[in-house]
């Protein structure tokens, strides 16, 4: 279902991801890892239209999306969490996960061409029926998703992002990210910061996301979380793949070892790079 | 031939004093990412220690240019020490905000000294000209062009050579990694506050001679020229700057020899609007950059809005509804109409600045627009007064928002420079026009307010009117707020980028709220013009920018109520106190400055 060839990006001199090729199936769920500055975020947000590759091409479901917008992109069923946690902080947790709906809004933004936005700004002004219920009818949903994550967000619903403990902001993003509704759902680092107690509990969520047929792919450092949750494993060190596989064979690939241990030693990298 | 000659020396001249300004520009925004709108102030100032220097302490040239540079550069620390370092944790917004106060107290303090009449300030040099292949040239041209290539030289051997200077590049290339590295990022400031402030002050100094006047109109033009410069040779960048402020100087010059001396500034802001859209990293930008992670919700101060009960609020407005059957003065009513007229205008910019986070600095162009469609329409079309105050209102919502929208892929900082050049360059063309907008004259017999063939000429209906008016705005933004336009806007403002990766388009939405904003202001303007019944370029002007802005900051940013209430608090306690009229605008900047400092949030909080 999605895709990537050849996926290059350079900052400068830097080559953040080099010719990536990767391919995704429906419900199937892939973890990439590897060192800090591998190119594992970089590669997220051309993926997601935030950044846009020097070379190389995405398909998403059959479709060539290399260079779309990111909001085209979420509209069609892409949805991301970001490493460092990029949460509307001024607005209540109900309203961060609203936005995450955003894409799914019909009777307040009709698909109008060229009046369309005077048309939505009416709506919200007039408010009629149709547009209460929808509303009302997304905020249902809104509690759904968050009772997903038992008693940590419910009792916040109405309190601004802002003031959530760490852990919370990043429940919220996935929230957000499920209240698309996606097709792919990608997550960067969801338990960077986490205690061994949230990061079960984050595992546990997105095992059952995965059970659920959601199509995953996941950056993450607990390489635990790794084996147990992937169905497949990429390494990435400097932008390159350097391994691909199963959990089990992935970990014991001895490049990999070397671009986790070695790295930085003199020599390993041009070992690397040569190999 | 000769006189194209002569135009690019003088370009180039010119392009020599913007660099002088903009290269501080570029070294503040190099180390600190601000933009700030104090640097014109400094050239103001130094311009005003040239003329004390040499009309009244006759100092010999090269000391008045040593006095200039030292006392500059003294304010210029004394801004970086108590204005902006206790600032260096708060939100994004707060320096910004804060080198806006500066620029206006710094102005109105000069204002108030030295009286806003223009001055003569001497060259002190011999009045020659030389013949140069075809042009001209004077010796004041030729020390403009040495003290340019001085700085240049001390500036590039300072940066260069010395521990500091090697700090203020780290600091520029990579804060957070120079801190580490130990470099003291106070001292860093202080250094490029006090060479920017310097090379500033010296350069307002010249222009001075230059023309052969000063006045206090010269800050404002300094800043958004320096900026223009800055921001073509592509922000923080020095040399750029250099390159940028030379370009600036011959289009300007060119563009005068074309057109005429009306049309200088307008190439300027045009040069910096082409600029925005089409490389809004500047001409010599090297690769295009996402920002990097994270801008999380810093650009406003978080809090917890004040909630005040419907009752209250209720109760409030029918105190104020039944105000004029008391018997309270004309004065009293008159003072609350122009309460109302701002609080329209800030309902438009706390929609804009604090709901979308867009800082507009020019949203009294959105007034004017509003104005003179309205006078025109009911002057020359016949158009009833209240249906051409609602044409007003239209009218500057589409009109302001196609204006504004190059600015909408801009951030933070630009975005004010974006929209103070984009309302400088309304003014210039209600100037301009004639035709349509009768130029320099203005309009006159404008007709007064009238409803369904009644006029409005009581100030008790006058009263009723503006205060329902006002309303009946407040109450739909209210409830715009509430929809999920509020909520898609408050998103894009905290962090634009995550909203985009929902799926918000930043040009939608920030042309809704521009479009719904707009047309409060414009309404506002269009009733001004026909409670004034004569308005002019100038009747809209960038003070009541700053008025609205501190109006905005100090009710809360975003906060509806809050708007009102501190258009009522500004308007209505000078008045109080009986604040004579030339010191409201410098203590308008120190409130603005002090909110900055100790209540972000404003008196009802954020929303
Ligand atoms: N916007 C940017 N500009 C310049 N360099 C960047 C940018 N974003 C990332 N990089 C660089 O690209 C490399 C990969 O970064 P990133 O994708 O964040 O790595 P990871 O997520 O694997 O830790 C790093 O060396 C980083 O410094
Ligand atoms: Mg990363």
């Amino acid at each position: 279902m999605l895709s990537l060839r050849g996926l290059t990006r350079r900052f400068g001199g830097l080559t953040a991801v080099d010719a990536i090729d990767l391919d995704l199936a429906k419900g199937e769920l892939v973890s990439i890892i590897g060192p800090n500055g591998a190119g594992k975020t970089t590669l997220f947000n051309l993926v997601t239209g935030l950044d846009r590759p020097d070379a190389g091409t995405i398909h998403f479901e059959g479709q060539d999306i290399t260079g779309l917008s990111p909001e085209r992109l979420a509209a069609g069923g892409i949805a991301r969490t970001f490493q460092l946690g990029r949460v509307f902080g001024n607005l209540s947790v109900m309203d961060n996960v609203l936005i995450g709906a955003h894409t799914r809004l019909r009777a307040v933004k009709p698909a109008v061409p060229v009046i369309g936005p005077l048309l939505e700004l009416g709506l919200a002004l007039l408010r009629p029926a149709s547009v209460k219920a929808e509303e009302e009818r997304l905020r249902e949903e809104v509690r759904a998703i968050l009772a997903r994550f038992g008693e940590r967000l419910l009792p916040r619903i109405d309190q601004p992002a802002y003031s959530l403990s760490y852990a919370n902001r990043r429940r919220v993003e996935i929230a957000r990210a499920l209240a698309l509704k996606p097709r792919l759902l990608l997550l960067d680092e969801p338990t960077a910061g986490m205690n061994p107690t949230e990061t079960a509990e984050m595992q546990a969520l997105v095992a059952e996301l995965k059970a659920e047929g959601l199509t995953i792919l996941l950056i993450e450092h607990k390489l635990e979380m790794v084996m147990r949750l992937s169905d497949r494993v990429i390494v990435m060190d400097e932008g390159r793949k350097i391994a691909e596989g199963p959990g089990e064979q992935v970990r014991v690939d001895s490049k990999v070892i070397e671009a986790y241990l070695g790295h930085g030693l003199s020599g390993t990298s041009e070992q690397d790079s040569a190999a | 031939m000769s006189s194209w000659l002569d135009y690019t020396i003088n370009g180039l001249i010119v392009g020599n004093v913007y660099a002088l300004v903009a290269v501080g520009l570029a070294l503040i925004f190099g180390v600190s990412r601000l933009i700030n709108f104090a640097q014109g102030s400094i050239y103001l100032v130094g311009a005003y220690i040239g003329w004390v220097a040499v009309v009244q302490l006759h100092t010999p040239l090269p000391l008045t240019i040593i006095v200039v540079a030292v006392a500059a550069a003294i304010v210029g620390l004394i801004i970086e020490r108590f204005g902006l370092r206790p600032l260096q944790n708060s939100v994004r917004i707060a320096p910004l905000l804060a080198t806006i106060g500066i620029s206006f107290v710094l102005d109105q303090l000069v204002m108030l000294t030295f009286s806003p009449n223009p001055r003569a300030l001497p060259s002190q040099l011999p009045d020659v000209r030389f013949q140069v292949g075809g042009g001209t040239i004077g010796p004041l041209d030729l020390l403009i062009a040495g003290v340019g290539l001085t700085s240049a030289f001390l500036l590039f051997v300072f940066l260069r050579y010395s521990k500091l200077g090697w700090a203020v590049r780290a600091a520029s290339q990579d804060r957070d990694a120079a801190m580490q590295m130990g470099v003291d990022v106070n001292r860093v400031n202080q250094a490029v506050f006090g060479i920017a402030a310097a090379l500033g002050g010296v350069s307002g100094m010249l222009v001075g001679m230059y023309y052969n006047q000063i006045d206090t109109a010269m800050s404002l033009q300094a800043t958004l020229k320096g900026v223009v410069a800055e921001v073509v040779g592509g922000a923080g960048n020095v040399p750029g700057a250099v390159i940028g402020s030379l370009l600036l100087g011959l289009v300007e010059s060119y563009g005068v020899a074309v057109f005429g001396t009306s049309y200088r500034n307008l190439f300027a802001f045009l040069l910096l609007v082409v600029v925005l859209v089409l490389r809004p990293n500047g001409l010599f930008a090297s690769a295009r950059q996402a920002p990097p992670e994270p801008l999380t919700g810093t650009f406003i101060a978080p809090s917890r809005p004040v909630r005040i009960p419907h009752w209250a609020l209720a109760v409030a407005a029918a105190g104020f509804a039944l105000l004029p059957l008391f018997p309270v003065s004309f004065y009293v009513l008159q003072t609350l109409i122009n309460a109302w007229l701002l609080g329209m205008l800030a309902l438009s910019l706390t929609l804009v600045a604090g709901t979308m986070g867009q800082v507009s600095l020019g949203h009294a162009a959105l007034l004017a627009i509003g104005a003179y469609t309205s006078a025109l329409l009911s002057l020359t079309l016949n158009v009833p007064v209240g249906l051409a105050v609602i044409g007003g209102g239209l009218m500057s919502a589409a009109l302001g928002t196609l204006l504004i929208s190059p600015s909408f892929r801009l951030r933070g900082h630009y975005v004010s420079i974006a929209t103070l050049a984009i309302g400088e360059i309304v003014s210039l063309v209600i100037l301009n026009w004639e035709s349509v907008t009768r130029g320099p004259i203005g309009i006159s017999g404008i007709p007064p307010l009238s409803l369904f063939g009644y006029d409005l000429i009581s100030p008790t209906s006058i009263y009723w009117f503006s205060f329902a008016v006002m309303v009946v705005l407040a109450l739909l933004q209210g409830r715009l707020l509430g929809s999920h336009l509020g909520r898609s806007f408050r998103a894009i403002r905290d962090d634009d980028i995550a909203a985009r990766a929902y799926g918000l388009s930043l040009n939608r939405y920030k042309s809704l709220a521009f479009i719904f904003g707009g047309f409060a202001a414009g309404v506002s303007g269009g009733i001004a013009a026909h409670l004034y019944s004569y308005i002019n370029h100038e009747t809209f002007n960038t003070q009541q920018s700053i008025l609205a802005l501190t109006v905005v900051i100090l009710g809360g940013l975003g906060n509806v109520v809050g708007a009102m209430l501190g258009a009522v608090a500004l308007v209505g306690l000078p008045e109080v106190f009986r604040v004579a009229a030339e010191y409201r605008i410098l203590i308008y900047g120190i409130v603005l400055l002090l909110l900055v400092r100790f209540r972000p949030q404003g008196l009802l909080g954020t929303m």
